[in-house]
């Protein structure tokens, strides 16, 4: 049989931002009737090739054919009225309406400018129910959750009969990790979905993390790294440990070179103890010790739970369940204070909304943490203050080397060094750095990481959480292996600990 | 040091950046326009034993505007707003004013001072409120202090019975209607509110956590700052400003009008914080800009009636100015009419802020960066 | 970013209980007003029966006498609904009250074309404002606010003194009364019935109305779903200005004068009403009618004040803010759970 001719197909897709290509060359191509898994580490491209796709972004190179003919969109609009529709993880629905309203509004059937509800409702039903879902579509959309309001999303997207005679069927359904927030039933009623959606002839774009998810759903998938195109694969010809290899490992005998451990320092007693700490939502309850001088590496894939393990030890979220102790100490994690009390310090991924304030100075940005813990009558003195933030500056080669730059024009590196000198400044027992490198420059990355290892050595406990996963093999102590929201290892490091030992254990999600 | 050629451009932009040039050259400009319809405007006389001119005189007029504005600075930095000062005006005054009033001897300090207490902590009692409202309830801070805004000035008439209560009183004149080493007294409280102000600010900590919960509130929440405390601190201090305000102002006329003292007074003090260059998004501020936007509205004032413009047209200046203000401190207004490259440049600070607009995500149109924000894919 | 520390719900319940159903309804605060006017009613009947407070002239007078505030906050309703808000509605009917005593007495132009020129003023007003909103993304307090400087401006440009309406028309318009049986209603009564009516149609019937309320669930959402979000806001804001013109009129019947004073504040009348009304501030969910309910209960209380004779005028503005306080807590409680 001739090969189905692709429904859509992106060649040569170029897409650069000042300082950074984030994709570079790449290759996509979608069939009708498939169910085509996106995959890839953060950073890696998906996000920005969708929105390429959906008229988010413009394309520096490359073309985009949709049933053969070329399009380039200016806007997401043009996109949904060429036939890609996009459903994202935020759901973007309006959820004071009823759920019929969300799946018409905009094509609501009319008389004479009337709109007639009767008639609305009943086509919603009927859309719903050919989708075979069981939903009252007169009930608000608020009161249904999120995975029956991803649903309505896709029913949205997906629904004809558009009584304006505006737009076309919808050819390609794009699903941005609409797995993130569902249980496992939800999960299974989603796929019904899709199967049924597949049936009908759409191309289905599926980006999740959720390895068995795209086992169990998918047909083909296709692989990006670090903005480029690692692979495209038949979903039965490749398997999880060699998916894993294409996304953030290397090939094996390559692997066993880059093997370099250095003289890792001592460690002490111990020194945060969680027992039972989880959240639900974020991750299943887990026990966890770190000593001090001890460098914990998290290792897992996004989306596993690296993040909410760490901000559970912070305070920055509510634990639903266990408690922690710090130098004996039982420490309250209802907010964060409590835990800056105790020496933890905790450096968020997100730089820009959760780390800086972006119109204060570098100056300002810095002693923040120190100053808050001092409170507000105990301001640094200024002599002091300016010898400490001129110290750091040095220290991290923070550029431009000055103080008074306003810190929402430092460059992503710089930022994310402003930031960690925060936190050393309050000359922390304990550092939570979660994604201390990513976009940052080479340099940089080997700075930070040499820091870590020598705050180690004077007895600083880091937990660290980085993507690449050498970097975690280099500088750990102890690796903590994470898959799907559970801490499902807890591996000793030495000579028998090599990255395809991790990424296995990954895969399987059990100790070996 | 640098060749002339190069220090005069690099000081020249180093003048036109800093965030008090523009509302200080409005006022400047204000100012001059008098100059033509009044040539002795600058001048300033001494009669019998006090200064006047017409200087004296804006600042005199203007202290009670400048008072609730400094107030209003450090809620609007932290991202909130304060409508209920005018109501704490009306209320306060008519505090005092009934309590003199009640009193045997108006005169009798003792009295006067027990009023004054009365009234301050009455304003202190609003602002508790309103803190507790919108740091404790989470209610926004438009909504929250809607409610005294309506309600207050009603109060304040049940405090006076309806009347406008007038008293004699010299040490309760001073305040507002006084002088003192030659000038009006009301000067100096200004003086020393705005010293204390600025001192508790910058001299304290204060002042960088209340920008930086004004800035990034999760951020503020992640590196221990108790943004509770501070926001109901910054609603008591609002409140207690217009308290002070309110004394000066029934001060100055020896009468309580609960009806009519402070009427619209916060929405000049919001517009006199806005035209010293804070934003209402809150963050930065800078008291000293406030002044600054303070004493151009009620130069504005001074001079549309100098220059024989009818008074009534006070309101469309006003007007003018803020709509003026406001499409300069838009992005998207500098970005329509001086071009793209102009969008960072002027005056006051960016209005966009937080998660939904960074301004460096590529080349794209700014409807794009609008959207893509916000359908940020993991 | 967020989504990921969201907790996974249990799907078994498909279809919420009734009892969630009836808590988490919308129409839900309009009954609780309703029931509030209810039962302020009731009281009153209790108290002054014997004072007359049972006629229904009384229950048809608070149409008569709050017809303009109706009409004013029925415009306010529109712009709350889409997530923005509007302080120049009581410079506006202000402005329109004296443009009409000005036009009519002064420049001697016939009621019939005085009429349309004011609206169109307000309507424009809106017009200009919601477009300075949309396009120059300014915050809708700050550039209302610059409005009701700019209107209140006019009107003092107009007249510093107020002006007094002695043409037979508009006094004969003022005076007659719409029998109804039982008692009679007022023309400005009847009009703001039909704004409400109208009103009540383009929110529940037209694709506009449905927009309105899809900006103020989610403005983003309804941008990326495609809507003509900045037409319906510049449109929101054009239907406050006109709405506050209309009411401006009926005030100038009311009162048969223009006065730069006039309607000072209303603004805030108007906001409460809606407020009390049950519609969310935040914008997305309320009802026209639990509006009518919000003017009603405010127009009692002055009624109320009136037949209790010994309580000063001033009660009305404290009671306005007790229960305005009430609601917003109440509103408060009602979205925080929602959320958990």
């Amino acid at each position: 049989m001739a090969e189905p001719r692709p429904v859509l197909e992106m060649t040569g897709i170029v897409k650069e931002f000042p300082g950074v290509r984030a994709l570079s060359d790449v290759d996509f191509r979608l069939f009708p009737g498939e169910i085509h898994a996106l995959m890839g580490e953060n950073g890696a491209g998906k996000s920005t090739l969708i929105k390429v796709l959906t008229g988010v972004y413009s394309l520096d190179e490359g073309t985009i054919t949709l049933d053969g003919g070329s399009v380039r969109f200016g806007s997401p609009l043009q996109a949904q009225q060429a036939g890609i529709s996009t459903v994202y993880q935020e759901v973007n629905l309006c959820p004071n309406l009823s759920v019929a309203e969300n799946i018409f509004i905009g094509r609501e059937p009319t008389r004479m400018g009337r709109i007639q509800w009767k008639r609305m409702r009943k086509e919603a039903a009927e859309l719903v129910d050919r989708l075979g879902l069981d939903i009252d579509v007169t009930a608000p959309l608020s009161s249904y959750p999120l995975a029956v309001q991803q649903l309505v999303a896709i029913v949205r997207s997906v629904g004809t009969g558009d009584s304006d005679g505006q737009g076309s069927g919808t050819k390609v359904l794009v699903l941005d990790e609409p797995t993130s927030s569902l249980d496992r039933d939800e999960v299974q009623e989603l796929f019904r979905l899709m199967r049924r959606l597949k049936d009908e002839g759409v191309a289905i774009l599926f980006v999740s993390h959720f390895l068995d998810q795209i086992y169990q759903i998918c047909d083909r998938m296709t692989v990006l790294r670090n903005g480029t195109l690692v692979g495209e694969h038949m979903v039965a010809d490749l398997d999880q440990v060699g998916l894993i290899q294409l996304m953030i490992g290397k090939a094996l005998d390559q692997l066993e070179e880059l093997h370099d451990h250095e003289r890792r320092s001592d460690v002490g007693e111990t020194l945060l103890k969680a027992e039972g700490l989880g959240r639900t939502g974020g991750i299943a309850p887990f026990d966890l010790e770190i000593k001090k001088g001890e460098v914990l590496g998290l290792a897992g894939l996004l989306g596993s739970g690296r993040t909410e393990l760490a901000r559970l030890l912070f305070g920055a979220d509510q634990p639903d369940s266990g408690k922690v102790t710090i130098d004996g100490k039982h420490v309250s994690m209802s907010a964060p204070n409590a835990a800056i009390g105790a020496g933890v310090a905790f450096c968020s991924e997100n730089r820009k909304t959760e780390g800086l304030v972006p119109d204060l100075t570098v100056r300002e940005n810095i002693i923040l943490a120190l100053q808050a813990s001092r409170g507000w009558t105990r301001p640094i003195p200024v002599a002091q203050r300016d010898e400490l933030v001129a110290k750091y500056i040095k220290a991290l080669d923070i550029r431009p080397a000055n103080p008074e730059a306003r810190v929402g024009r430092l460059s992503g590196g710089n930022q994310q060094k402003v930031l960690l000198a925060r936190w050393l400044i309050t000359q922390p027992k304990l550092l939570i750095l979660d994604e201390p490198t990513r976009g940052i420059d080479v340099g940089a990355k080997a700075e930070i990481q040499k820091l870590v290892v020598s705050l180690s050595e004077e007895g600083m406990s880091v937990l660290y959480i980085a993507a690449e996963l050498e970097e975690v093999l280099r500088l750990s102590h102890t690796i903590g292996v994470l898959r799907d929201r559970r801490l499902v290892a807890q591996l000793a490091n030495g000579p028998e600990i090599t990255s395809s030992r991790i990424m296995e254990t990954i895969a399987s999600g059990e100790h070996q | 040091m640098s060749t002339p050629s190069v220090t005069t451009p690099s000081r020249w932009r180093a003048l036109t950046h800093h965030h008090l040039f523009w509302p200080v050259a409005v006022l400047v400009f204000l100012l001059l326009v008098n100059v033509p319809f009044t040539p002795d405007f600058f001048s300033v006389k001494m009669t019998g034993g006090h200064l006047y001119g017409s200087l004296v005189s804006i600042v005199l007029f203007g202290s009670p505007l400048i008072l609730v504005a400094v107030g209003m600075t450090v809620v609007i930095a932290t991202g909130g707003i304060d409508l209920s000062v005018g109501a704490v005006v009306a209320i306060t005054g008519a505090l005092a004013c009934s309590y003199i009033s009640h009193q045997a001897d108006q005169n009798a300090l003792g009295g006067v001072l027990l009023a004054m207490g009365l009234g301050l902590l009455a304003g202190v009692a609003c602002g508790l409120w309103n803190g507790f409202l919108v740091a404790r309830m989470g209610i926004q801070p438009i909504i929250a202090t809607l409610i005294i805004m309506v309600a207050g000035r009603g109060v304040a008439q049940l405090i006076t019975d309806g009347q406008i209560i007038t008293i004699d009183s010299d040490p309760y004149k001073l305040i507002g209607g006084g002088y003192w080493l030659t000038l009006p007294f009301s000067i100096f409280v200004v003086a020393a509110v705005v010293a204390v102000t600025v001192v508790l600010t910058r001299r304290t900590a204060l002042g960088l956590l209340i920008e930086s919960v004004g800035g990034n509130a999760e951020a503020s929440r992640l590196v221990g700052i108790r943004s509770r405390r501070i926001k109901i601190m910054v609603y008591v201090f609002c409140a207690l400003c217009a308290a002070i305000a309110g004394l000066m102002i029934s001060s100055n006329t020896s009468a309580a009008d609960g009806n009519n003292a402070g009427l619209w007074i916060e929405l000049d003090a919001i517009l006199a914080v806005v035209i010293g260059g804070t934003s209402l998004l809150g963050g930065r501020f800078s008291i000293g800009g406030t002044v600054v936007g303070a004493l151009v509205i009620q130069t504005l004032t001074t001079t549309i009636y100098t220059i024989g413009v009818p008074t009534q047209t006070n309101l469309v200046f006003k007007a003018a100015v803020v709509i003026v203000v406001c499409l300069l401190q838009s992005p998207k207004f500098r970005a329509k009419v001086f071009g793209a490259r102009f969008g960072g440049r002027f005056g006051g600070r960016s209005g966009a802020k937080g998660g939904a607009k960074p301004a460096a995500t590529g080349a794209d149109a700014a409807a794009s960066t609008d959207t893509a924000a916000k359908m940020e894919v993991s | 970013m967020s989504a990921t520390t969201q907790s996974p719900t249990a799907v078994d319940s498909r279809t919420p209980s009734k009892a969630q159903r009836l808590l988490g309804d919308r129409r839900l605060p309009v009954a609780v007003t309703a029931l509030l006017f209810l039962v302020m009613y009731a009281g009153g009947l209790a108290r002054y029966q014997y004072y007359g407070f049972a006629e229904p002239q009384v229950f048809l007078n608070l149409f008569i006498d709050n017809s303009y505030l109706l009409v004013a906050a029925v415009g306010v309703t529109f712009v709350i609904l889409s997530g923005g808000i509007d302080l120049s509605v009581g410079s506006v009917i202000g402005f329109t009250t004296m443009l009409t005593a000005w036009l009519v007495e002064r420049v001697g132009l016939p009621l019939l074309v005085v009429i349309p020129i004011a609206l169109a003023v307000g309507a424009f007003g809106g017009f200009l404002m919601g477009y300075v909103i949309h396009n120059f993304e300014i915050q809708p307090f700050i550039v209302t606010l610059a409005g009701l400087f700019l209107f209140r401006g006019l009107c003092l440009v107009i007249s510093k003194e107020s002006i007094s309406i002695s043409d037979p028309g508009v006094s004969d318009m003022a005076q007659a009364q719409v029998s109804l049986g039982m008692g009679f209603l007022s023309i400005g009564a009847v009009v703001s019935l039909v704004v409400l009516a109208v009103a009540f149609y383009v929110l529940h019937y037209t694709r506009f109305g449905r927009r309105v309320y899809a900006i103020g669930g989610n403005e983003q959402s309804a941008l990326l779903m495609g809507l003509p979000q900045g037409g319906t806001k510049i449109a929101v804001y054009t239907v406050s200005g006109f709405c506050s013109a209309l009411a401006g009129l009926l005030f100038t019947l009311y009162i048969q004068s223009g006065d730069p004073l006039h309607a000072t504040g209303m603004e805030l009348d108007a906001i409460a009403a809606v407020v009390i009304g049950g519609t969310l501030l935040t914008g997305g969910s309320g009802y026209v009618l639990g509006t009518l309910f919000g003017v009603l209960v405010l127009g009692l209380i002055k009624s109320l004040i009136q037949f209790e004779g010994t309580l000063s005028s001033w009660w009305t503005k404290i009671a306005t803010g007790v229960l305005l306080c009430a609601f917003i807590l109440i509103q408060r409680l009602m979205t925080t759970r929602k959320k958990a």
